[in-house]
């Protein structure tokens, strides 16, 4: 019992690991199917990120439309950041988070553009702020862009 | 009114210029809302209570800068950019601005 309570804190930091751990790769994997499905379902609308569409002649119908989605890290997400941060090198467990989230705004963005009855979005502008909060690991990422209605 | 982020609009001729628009909100979140997030700092994933937050804080801002170009007698505002800030610890500016123009 006493050497149990000497090592609470190991202890305590080994399950957060575990359940870091656990739980945010089943997550993970969760949210990287529904992001593949939905990238399908969207596929009809084409997102560019020049300022004017393709053809110029055809009439549209423009409305600013926005994406975003706020995203923490897991408990084991943030160690093994932190052991990079000593020895250097890719971040891949940041690398797989900011991926999600920022594929998970762009397909925000295109449904509200569906939404419109837009086909396309042109001049997509992307944007990370990282929020607030005392020893809240979380950053907001951000698309937007101006949607364009074909009108016949 | 039509918002855009490029510099026309489409189809749309600019009739007149009425020069810079903008909006801003400070927000701050409550303290349940950090109690949850931390929670949510070990499992990771998104943080659904934030999302929503901000994005009516951004509306708010938008809904701002469009009452400011209705004032000045636009019917759209072109070139919007958003930009976000933290201000202190626990709150967060979202800033919206545009050219405010008249179209035919």
């Amino acid at each position: 019992m006493q050497t149990l309570v000497a090592f609470a804190d190991l202890i305590v930091f080994a399950v957060l690991l575990l359940v870091g751990y656990g739980v945010g790769r089943i997550a993970e994997k969760a949210h990287y199917a529904s992001i593949r499905k939905r990238e399908k379902l969207f596929e009809r609308v084409t997102v560019f990120s020049c300022r004017f569409p393709p053809t110029v002649s055809q009439p549209y119908q423009a409305s600013l439309v926005c994406g975003s989605v706020v995203v923490s890290q897991d408990y084991f997400k943030a160690v093994a950041a932190g052991l990079y941060s000593i020895f250097g090198g890719r971040v891949r467990s940041y690398e797989s988070l900011l991926d999600r989230a920022r594929r998970e705004s762009v397909l925000r963005m295109k449904h509200a553009a569906l939404r419109k009855g837009a086909s396309m979005i042109i001049n997509v502008k992307f944007q990370t702020a990282q929020v607030p909060g005392r020893g809240v690991g979380a950053v907001e990422l951000v698309a937007y862009g101006t949607a364009l209605r074909p009108v016949a | 009114m039509i918002l855009t982020n490029i510099e026309v609009i489409p189809g749309k001729r600019v009739v007149r210029h009425l020069g810079l628009v903008q909006g801003s909100t400070v927000r701050a979140k409550n303290v349940g809302r950090d109690i949850m997030a931390s929670l949510k700092n070990i499992v990771g994933g998104e943080l659904k209570g934030y999302t929503e937050l901000l994005n009516e804080a951004r509306e708010e801002a938008t809904e701002r800068m469009v009452r400011q170009a209705q004032a000045a007698g636009a019917n759209a505002v072109l070139n919007v950019r958003f930009s976000t800030s933290s201000i202190t610890q626990g709150a967060a500016e979202l800033f919206a601005y545009g050219t405010a123009v008249v179209v035919e």
